[in-house]
């Protein structure tokens, strides 16, 4: 088990380092002077802090020199400094990256709990009228885009009805502490974490349905019926189990998608976490910062990759941990 | 072919995706004739309700645009990108998985390794930034679009091929002389075509998702209207005037709905068998 940890981490680190590689060569795609480029819009008028990135950089030598310094750079945390927040980009993403976390564990969560339940009750009631009216509510909200998901519910909860707030992360001004505050966070996490979730969890739901209904036609089901068990024990000890593992693998794809759909939620819900950082990054062409965001996105989905993976394998009994 | 459009009409799904696409692509191709006003001209007052004027049946946004003309060039726009991107990505996701499927060993390695590691990215955050580096242009965003949903498609191709490279008729040709490139071509691609053309049919409905979701952040082509810029111009302007964000929005849900319909649809009659893990 140790060994297939080790292992994996160090692909993952190889991976990382692979992207900050394609990173240093997408500055370099800009049109302009990189150190322009990094500067964004507003650093092309100061002349010192162009100077000061072009020798920090070293952008007058050779270019796997370059390369060199800047992969340097990233390793030891240092992703840059952002002209238009006059703050180093690190410091930035640091302060924004919980509340990120916050709303896609949040999202994730929901949509797996929900997902596995309806998947469930759909493949159980096969036929029916409730597995036709999940199937068809699982491929509409399949088939929304989140942004509109977004403002939908924004349109339904906050507009018409007022039940919950439009955006945010806390009320500002109120000063809650203790149980107060965190009531009040929750209310403001309820609509973007399921905005978020709803996509994942028609995919779930579509998932588990049709993973149950293929395990449930296997041999080993036969024999549990034939052993004389409850169609309860069954269903969950023999079919369910087996069912989940490929939406397990599914939600390990799927990490990629949930970071793409958390830019979009926070952007609609003015949530200050790093999605959001990255829009404000992308509206004033602030491309250190947007690059920052986005090498912090790909080890968060290379974290999560690595963590399904060994959820993977322990639920999994076939799998050996000797890789 | 008599055969699969008897399976393919008899799945439900198949054929409320086939209408809801030919309803589609009759508007992007047609529309824009019968409704020759530009969708960026003042027609009426701005934030016009909709179903108050038969000239404006959707109503007008904050700067008195007609709604319903912005749907139907939109419609163009989003159908274009999602055909177009597509293919592109079929072309660099074919070649790669024929290639590591065919020659296997090392090259195989090779390339699998490249397709994960672009795999590993997240897909949206990687186009956000191509598309910002590059500037926002119809090129651009087709291009990201590619780049981004191309490796689905080689892990398929490979796993085609991998299992269309040990059969006898294939082997027949390799002991009769053939080239390599005519074996893949003429011999294993035409017999591994079916699952693509399903993969193909669901990345067209997530290139459209994709499209929308990079316009509504505004990194849309400037001068071509499209649904996802018109829900994310009607954002700031909800309160007032919900339809400007909606009706879009509900077209965007249409047409991708219908190319899902229409994947299952084509998956049920070309191939039973085919899991859907891959996506």
């Amino acid at each position: 088990m140790l060994s297939f940890v080790a292992q994996r981490v160090l692909k993952g680190v190889i991976v990382l380092l692979a992207i900050v590689v394609l990173n240093f060569f997408l500055i370099r795609l800009a049109p302009g002077d990189p150190a322009i480029v990094m500067a964004g819009e507003a650093g092309a008028s100061d002349q010192v802090f162009v100077k000061q990135l072009r020798e920090k950089f070293g952008l007058d030598k050779p270019l796997p020199e370059q390369l060199f310094i800047y992969v340097k750079g990233v390793v030891s945390l240092d992703l840059g400094f952002s002209f238009r927040q006059q703050a180093p980009v690190a410091k930035l993403i640091g302060e924004r990256l919980p509340a990120t976390l916050l709303l896609t564990l949040t999202a994730f969560a929901i949509s797996l709990t929900f997902g596995i339940l309806f998947g469930t009750f759909a493949a159980r009631f096969a036929g029916t009228f409730f597995d036709t009216a999940i199937t068809v509510f699982a491929l509409i909200f399949y088939a929304m885009p989140i942004f509109w998901v977004a403002l939908m519910g924004i349109l339904l909860f906050s507009v018409t009805m007022d039940w919950l707030p439009s955006f945010g992360y806390e009320t500002v001004g109120a000063n809650l502490t203790g149980l107060a505050h965190a009531v009040d966070v929750a209310e403001h996490l309820i609509m973007p974490a399921m905005t978020l979730g709803l996509f994942f969890m028609a995919t779930y739901t579509r998932m588990t349905r049709a993973s149950m209904l293929e395990v449930k036609r296997l041999d080993f089901v036969k024999t549990a019926r034939a052993k004389g068990l409850s169609d309860a024990v069954i269903q969950r000890r023999h079919v369910l189990r087996n069912a989940l593992l490929p939406v397990v693998t599914l939600a390990g794809v799927h990490s990629g998608t949930l970071i793409g759909g958390a830019v979009i939620t926070e952007t609609v819900f003015a949530w200050p976490g790093i999605g959001r950082l990255m829009y404000d990054a992308l509206l004033q062409r602030d491309y250190n910062l947007l690059l920052g965001v986005f090498v912090i996105c790909s080890a968060m989905v290379l974290t999560f990759n690595l963590i399904t993976d060994l959820v993977y394998r322990l639920v999994d009994p076939r799998i050996e941990y000797a890789a | 072919m008599k055969q699969f459009w008897k399976s393919m009409l008899k799945s439900p799904s198949g054929v409320i995706g086939l209408v809801i696409l030919l309803v589609a692509i009759s508007v992007a191709v047609f529309g824009p004739m019968l409704f020759p006003n530009s969708p960026w001209r003042m027609v009426q007052r701005p934030f016009l309700p909709p179903f108050t004027l038969s000239t404006v049946p959707l109503g007008t946004d904050a700067l008195g645009r007609d709604i319903f003309a912005g749907m139907i060039f939109g419609a163009r726009v989003s159908l274009l990108v999602g055909l177009v991107s597509t293919l592109a990505a079929l072309i660099v996701g074919v070649p790669v998985g024929a290639m590591a499927g065919y020659f296997g060993g090392k090259v195989d390695d090779a390339l699998m390794r490249f397709t994960e590691f672009f795999q590993t990215i997240p897909s949206f955050a990687l186009a956000i930034v191509l598309v910002a580096i590059l500037q926002p242009s119809i090129y651009s965003i087709v291009a990201s679009i590619a780049v981004v949903s191309w490796p689905p498609v080689a892990r398929l191709v490979r796993g085609e091929v991998l299992s269309l490279r040990t059969r006898e008729y294939v082997q027949a040709a390799v002991v009769t002389g053939q080239s390599n490139s005519w074996i893949i071509l003429r011999e294993i691609l035409p017999n591994a075509l079916s699952p693509v053309i399903v993969l193909a049919s669901l990345m067209v409905a997530t290139a459209i998702l994709l499209e929308s979701s990079l316009s509504f952040l505004g990194l849309g082509d400037p001068n071509l209207i499209s649904w996802g810029y018109m829900v994310g111009a009607g954002r700031t302007v909800i309160r007032q005037a919900w339809w400007i964000t909606v009706f879009p929005g509900i077209a965007i849900l249409i047409s991708v709905l219908g190319l899902n319909l229409i994947g299952e649809g084509l998956n049920d009659a070309l191939n039973p068998r085919l899991s859907r893990e891959g996506r």
